[in-house]
């Protein structure tokens, strides 16, 4: 059977895009973020993964409101990246690993989560930007991906218990799926901003840093909430920690802090990183 | 709105719900079809023309032209789509932000690293 060998959750601000292109890393307005990542370098050099199941949310590069899945899985042999709009350079496309695709979505449908499949697929800055800071430099990716795409663009969304079920299901499906590949899941998004409204720059540091807590030792502790309490408490994007905690749920009970980071601001947001190794 | 469904207030803040994704259609779609360079484009050669194409009701043309994300937001916009419209002018999010607070880009980045700082 696979290896689940851990989690990695981060934050996918654009800004941190334009860092990279610039080549920013060591600014002193960047570096307090990209310092969070050596750490993690050194132990996927160590854990070696051959896929990466990548929970994110699309901001309008593959889905539109003409129809908007609720959860989506990649099932294609390719994923791209594109021009959202407001120029970040367009990065390599990653290989997608199909027979871990439809183990996902037979899995999952049969534990009655209803999905949407996708044979094509547009990854956007969610998905890429943790890429690029988890495999700096990569002209080829070294690992293969399946994206997982949960809706945080148009309310209702999935309440957070719901959320931490499906990344239960994926962590039972990556441990049931027959082959010898190491897997690594990825959460990205977060930690609490606002982009829109006169409440636009809210931040909520003390509640970040009790969630990322949570997630080591009481990781269903942020479930108890309603997704109006996590936007009042976290932002309106703030919600996209549903993306940490699907992640949260595939690592089963117990996990071993390999490394975390919190750093505010990066442009809008409270950006946090956190990697768990599965124990 | 289902009556069922109570709309939750919290302050200076707007859900992107069923009722606001309704309202919104015809702005969201125009500023989702500025992924594409050709699209945007389009728009900055005959802003009116490109709206009219899209069926932006007069509310929603009044509010792009202002460039208003407050307006744009109340119009029915959804603040990743709008953040398409708001890259034609070369505008990030700390743009916007400030806009929407009524403070100047700098005043609204110093408030986000006092934000660190507490």
């Amino acid at each position: 059977m696979a290896t689940l060998i851990g989690g990695i959750t981060t934050s996918h601000v654009p800004a941190i895009g334009r860092a990279i292109a610039r080549n920013l890393q060591g600014d002193a307005y960047f570096k307090p973020f990209f310092d969070g990542f050596p750490p993690i370098h050194d132990w996927l050099a160590t854990a070696k993964p051959d896929v990466a199941v990548v929970i994110y949310n699309d901001h309008g590069l593959n889905f539109f409101l003409d129809k908007m899945p609720t959860f989506a899985v990649g099932a294609a042999p390719e994923y791209r990246n594109a021009d959202e709009g407001w120029g970040i350079p367009v990065v390599p496309p990653f290989q997608g690993e199909q027979g871990l695709s439809w183990h996902l979505i037979d899995a999952l449908v049969g534990q009655d989560f209803d999905l949407t499949t996708c044979q094509e697929m547009l990854v956007d800055h969610a998905f890429t930007l943790p890429m690029a800071l988890l495999w700096p430099g990569s002209e080829a990716w070294p690992v293969k991906v399946v994206p997982v795409c949960i809706n945080t663009v148009q309310f209702p969304l999935p309440s957070a218990a719901r959320v931490y079920k499906l990344g239960e299901a994926i962590g039972r499906a990556i441990r049931s799926w027959e082959t010898d590949q190491r897997v690594v899941v990825i959460g990205t998004g977060g930690l609490s901003h606002q982009l829109d409204g006169e409440r636009a720059g809210f931040i909520n540091k003390d509640f970040d840093l009790k969630f990322m807590d949570s997630l080591i030792s009481d990781p269903t502790w942020a479930t108890k909430y309603s997704i109006p309490d996590l936007v009042e408490l976290t932002g309106t994007q703030g919600v996209e920690l549903l993306m940490w905690l699907a992640a949260r749920g595939a690592l089963g009970d117990k996990v071993r802090q390999v490394h975390r980071n919190y750093h505010i601001p990066i442009s809008n947001t409270a950006a946090g990183t956190l990697a768990l190794e599965c124990r | 709105m289902n009556a069922s469904v109570r709309r939750r207030e919290i302050p200076g803040t707007t859900l992107f719900d069923g009722e606001q994704a309704r309202k919104g259609y015809a702005l969201n779609k125009m500023c989702f079809s500025f992924n594409d360079a050709a699209n945007r484009a389009a728009f900055q050669a005959d802003e009116a023309a490109y709206c009219a194409k899209f069926g932006l009701n007069e509310t929603q043309r009044a509010a792009v032209a202002a460039r208003n994300v407050l307006q744009l937001i109340a119009a029915g916009g959804n603040v990743y789509y709008l953040a398409k419209f708001a890259g034609i002018f070369g505008l990030d999010v700390q743009d916007l932000g400030a806009q929407q607070t009524g403070m100047t880009k700098d005043e609204f980045k110093a408030k986000l690293l006092a934000a660190g700082r507490n």
